[in-house]
Formats: C-alpha cells, structure tokens, sequence
C-alpha cells in the first residue's frame, strides 16, 4: 500500500510517504511559518523522492484533530480534496493518537495533550498495546484541573507528551505526584511516518464529503445562540442555490 | 475548429462556497453555489470561523456537482483558478488549498484570481469588454470606481471613505429588523416606499470621485431611534425608500461625474449591490442621456453575489497571459493592487 500522511493541526507540519510499513520519505518543520504554503510543496517533494505520482497513492491518511482550527482545516482540506479528486482511499487520526504513538513503552498510560489556552487543554488518555495507542479517555476540550480529576481513577504513572505540558507542568505535577511523567522532549514533535504507521490498518472513511475536522469544540457564536435558542434548529445550514 | 479553453474556478472568500466550470472565458457550463446565509442568519451577520467550517463541508461536494453539471473530467481541463483575496482568512484558505490540490493532482496550471477583478468579470458573461472601460463595483465589502484601460489592468478612480455600499444596507437592516443579508429586502421595500425623509447625500457635490455612507447611515439610524424615543412610529417602507435613494443619487452622481473626466466605451456595473433594482433602472435611465455613447453593461443579477463563474470568467485573461500561481499560493485576506500580478501595464 502507497500512502501519504499529513499532519498540520499544530505549529509543526509534518508530511510522510510510506509504502506499506516503510518509510520512504518523511519531512517534520517546526518553524510556524504559514502551512498553507508549506504543505503542499511539502508534499510535492516527498512523493517525488519516494518516486510516487499523486495518482500512484492507495491511501491518504491524515491528523484530523483536535488542534488549532486553521492548521486543521489546511491539512484536512488538502487530504480530502486529494483523496476525493484521485478517488483515493482516506482516513483520519485523532492528532493526539498519533502523538501518543511517538511513546513506545509497552503497557504505559499516555496523555498526550494541546493548549487550549485559559487553563484548557485538548487531550486524551491512551494505553500502549502491542506497540500501539488505545484510546482509554476519549479526547476533549477540558480544563488541567477536571484532567487531573479525571486522571485520579488511574493510580499508576501517566506519561505527557506535547510541546504544550511545559505550560502546565507546575499543576500537573502538583496534583499527580509521582504519577507525573514528561516524555523525552525531543518525542513532542508529532511525526507524518507514525501517523502513516497507524493509518495502514485504520478504517477509511465512508462519506468523503462528510470529513471534517475533530474541532472538538463548537464555536463561541453556535455556543451563546444554543445557549438563547435551546429548543431552535435553522438547518439547513448551507443551501445550495 | 480551434481547441476550447475549460476552466474549473473556486471562490470561497465569504459565505458562499463556489466551483465553476467556464469555457473560453464567458459561457458557464456549471456555476454550483452552496450558500451559508440560512446560518449566519442566526448571528447577524457572518462569523468568520463558522464560515471556515461550512466551506470545508461542502467543498469536495460543488467540486464533484461543477464537473458533473457541466459533463467535463479533469482531463478536459486546461486550468484551476481561485480567489486568493481579498476575504476571510480561514474562508479563502479552504478555496485555496483545494483548489491547489486539485491542479497539483492532475497537473494543471493554477491561476490566483483576486476577488474584485472576478465581481467585474461577471459582466463579460454579458458581453466582450471594450477599452477603456469603468467599473462601478459595489459590494458587501468595497465601493469603488475602477477604470480598465485593457484587460487586467485596473486603475482605481475614487472608492468609499468609510462603509462600503452594501455594509450599509446590512447595518441599517438590522435595525429595521431585516434578517442579514438585507440588501434585497431593503431594494424590495423601497420600491413599495417613497423617499419622505430627505437623507442627506454625503459628498455629493464634492468635486472628487470617493463616497462615504457612514454619515447616511448614522443619520438613519438616529432618524430611527428618535421616533422610537417618542413614541412614533415610521413607515419602514419609506424609510427603505429613503436611504435607497440616498445611495443611488449619490453612486450615480459620482459615475456621472468619472465619465465627464475619463471617457470610455462602456460602464459597467459589478458586485453585491449591483443586484439593487433601484440603482439598475436609474443607471439605464440615465446613461443613454447623458453619454449616449458609453454601452452600459450591468452584470447578470444571478452573478452579482459571490461565485464561481466570475472568478473563472477573469481567471482565463490571466490564463491567455500565462499568469500563473505555484504550490505555494497563501491566502491574502487584504488584497488590493496588483490585482492580476504581474500583467503588461
Ligand atoms: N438588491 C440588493 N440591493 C442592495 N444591496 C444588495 C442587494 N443584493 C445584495 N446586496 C448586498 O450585497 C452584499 C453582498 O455582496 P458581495 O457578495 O459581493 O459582498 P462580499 O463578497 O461580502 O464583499 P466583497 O465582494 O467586497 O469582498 C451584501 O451587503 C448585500 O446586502
Ligand atoms: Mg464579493
């Protein structure tokens, strides 16, 4: 199998060509420069070293949140778009699973985790099993403080992964005790080749059209108009005319 | 017979996703619209990250509606253009990076169009342009003058100092309690109306090509206010008549006022508010008079609002000029000059 992977949904940006569990090209930036100029000559480039046209590829697999919204919908857009245009298989990978699976200690509880800003985080609790992650939290928009609750249920090590846990390292570590472990920093980069890895046996989607990104949140307009309007309902949204 | 052109064009700047496919510049074989203002209705006005997300759930869709409406595949394309700016950041950079995907994928040259150039190449679906030529361009967003000396070249004439035309027509509909956008309610209650308030003209007489509505605005709105502060209450439809035959006395004056300095072959009348049956029927009434030989030319009323076809319709001049975008191409959510890069001046 012939597959692209795309990571966008934070500052890094993170491209990989595999063909089934090799990897033939990968290129990870971390320099925040704009992903919607980047990514595309990005991925121009790695296919073209794997010696792949766009056309070869069997699957498309990409990070599809939570993350920031318009690193997001950069690299969901430009998955999708593929995928439907080649007629060409797709999947989408929580962007936190696939952080969770640069941590490779067999049986270990990993939160990889996302500022949110404000005392919020984007994560989720997986457990490594037969080397890869399972989800054991479903990911969500949580503040640190209900994270370390929620935690307590797990009297054992938690490991954090993520540029983001140095933010909330004092907390963390206050609540967790011990059971506070921080992944080797040189991990926190979120890697295309993991996610590729991952995305090989993963389901792929069924209604294209469908994929969006994993916000994981509505926006701040949609939560204070169903916070006026329970009851209400305009859909449909979007009409085509 | 000579090879056609067929050119597949997104816009995605606002609230509408669009994907079109053109032949040769100016015949539509498909214009599919997906429009999000049953949502935005909701808040007033449109929320840029709830327009972000809207455009990427429907933008796999027109792609596939735009090339199965117009029976083409990709094969038979020659060129993707797409509205790089001005807009909404994280509406245009869905266009944008489908629309780069898609001419990477099947490897086709990619044309960055600019947004105001497409609201006045809807007017080429009319007929062929003859230079020199002015633009009048109203829309949500600008209110400008802009004369065309040939293709691609844009040079503008005079433009708003505050609120562009049709921002007005949704700031003052809000406060007679028209759902957004307001432009076509208000454009229907002025014709049921008359213009019994006598709004002032702002600049009118001023001897320059620029506009302000900001103090029409304000005084409409205090117009408002104060009846409701005695207890009075006004026709709505006189006060939509009124304020409408504000803005189009003055945008009509103002072109007069262009044509006298820049003579041209035609004028033509581009953008949202281009759609006003009022400003339409005073331009015909008027032109014929007083520069009978200036050929109006009024964009279609079904290309007046945000879409595809314009963008492909100004995407193929650039297209004849080898004017071409990269993998590279970002979003510039406050694009003005240059509007076609790059063209011969
Ligand atoms: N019949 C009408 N009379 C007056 N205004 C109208 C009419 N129909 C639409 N409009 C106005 O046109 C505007 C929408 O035009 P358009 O879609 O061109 O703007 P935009 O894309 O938001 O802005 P821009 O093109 O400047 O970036 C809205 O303000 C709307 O109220
Ligand atoms: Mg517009």
């Amino acid at each position: 199998m012939k597959l692209l992977a795309i990571d966008t949904s934070n500052r890094p940006l993170s491209v990989a060509v595999l063909e089934d569990a090799k990897i033939l090209a990968t290129t990870t930036t971390n320099v925040g420069r704009n992903h919607s100029s980047t990514l595309l000559p990005i991925i121009e480039q790695s296919l073209a070293q794997a010696g792949f046209k766009p056309d070869d590829l069997d699957r498309i697999v990409v990070a599809a949140g939570p993350g920031s919204y318009t690193g997001l919908r950069i690299g969901v857009t430009t998955a999708k778009t593929l995928a439907f245009t080649l007629h060409k298989e797709l999947v989408g990978l929580s962007s936190l699973e696939a952080l969770a699976g640069n941590v490779l200690m067999e049986g270990q509880l990993v939160s990889p985790l996302f500022d949110a800003r404000r005392d919020n985080v984007f994560t989720g609790l997986y457990r490594i099993e037969n080397q890869r992650p399972v989800q054991v939290i479903a990911d969500q928009h949580i503040s640190i403080a209900e994270w370390t609750d929620q935690l307590a249920a797990y009297p054992e090590p938690v490991t954090f992964i993520g540029a983001d846990v140095a933010t909330y390292e004092a907390p963390l570590k206050e609540q967790l005790g011990d059971r506070f472990v921080r992944a080797q920093p040189q991990l926190d980069l979120p890697q295309a080749s993991v996610l590729g890895l991952l995305g090989q046996t993963a389901q792929p989607v069924e209604h294209l059209h469908a994929f969006v990104p994993d916000y994981l949140r509505l926006t701040q307009a949609e939560r204070d108009w169903q916070a006026k309007h329970p009851k209400e309902d305009h859909a449909p949204y979007v009409e085509k005319i | 017979m000579e090879k056609q052109n067929l050119i597949l064009a997104f816009e995605s700047s606002c609230d509408e996703t669009s994907v079109a496919v053109i032949r040769d510049g100016h015949e539509i074989l498909s214009n599919v619209i997906a429009t999000q203002i049953n949502s935005h209705k909701r808040f007033g006005g449109v929320v840029p990250e709830v327009a972000s997300r809207h455009h990427i759930e429907q933008v796999t869709i027109c792609i596939e509606d735009a090339m199965t409406e117009a029976a083409v595949t990709y094969d038979d394309l020659d060129a993707v253009a797409v509205t790089y700016g001005p807009g909404l950041v994280g509406a245009l950079l869905v266009g944008v990076n489908a629309a780069k995907t898609v001419a990477y994928a099947h490897h086709l040259p990619l044309i960055p169009v600019n947004h105001m150039a497409g609201h006045i190449y809807a007017a080429r679906f009319v007929k062929p342009f003859e230079f020199p030529l002015m633009a009048l361009l109203v829309s949500g967003g600008h209110t400008e003058l802009v004369y065309m000396q040939a293709d691609g070249q844009f040079e503008i004439i005079g433009e708003t100092r505050d609120d562009a035309a049709g921002e007005a027509y949704d700031k003052i509909g809000r406060v007679l309690g028209v759902p957004y956008p307001a432009g076509k309610v208000i454009d229907e209650m002025a014709h049921k109306g008359n213009d019994t308030f006598k709004f002032p003209r702002a600049m009118i007489d001023e001897d320059n090509y620029d506009f302000s509505f900001s103090g029409l605005k304000s005084a409409f709105i205090n117009t408002v206010h104060h009846a409701d502060q005695i207890g009075e209450t006004l026709d709505k439809n006189d006060l939509a008549a009124s304020f409408q035959a504000s803005v189009v006395d003055v945008l009509t004056s103002k072109t007069l006022r262009v044509l006298k300095q820049y003579p041209v072959k035609q004028l033509i009348l581009a953008g949202g508010v281009a759609a006003n049956h009022g400003l339409r029927e005073r331009l015909q009434e008027v032109l014929p008079k007083e520069f009978p030989n200036t050929d109006l030319v009024l964009a279609p009323l079904k290309l007046c609002g945000d879409n595809g076809a314009m963008i492909g319709a100004a995407g193929y001049v650039q297209y004849q000029h080898q004017q071409f975008g990269d993998a590279t191409l970002n979003a510039d959510p406050s694009l003005e000059f240059d509007w076609m890069p790059n063209m011969p001046h």
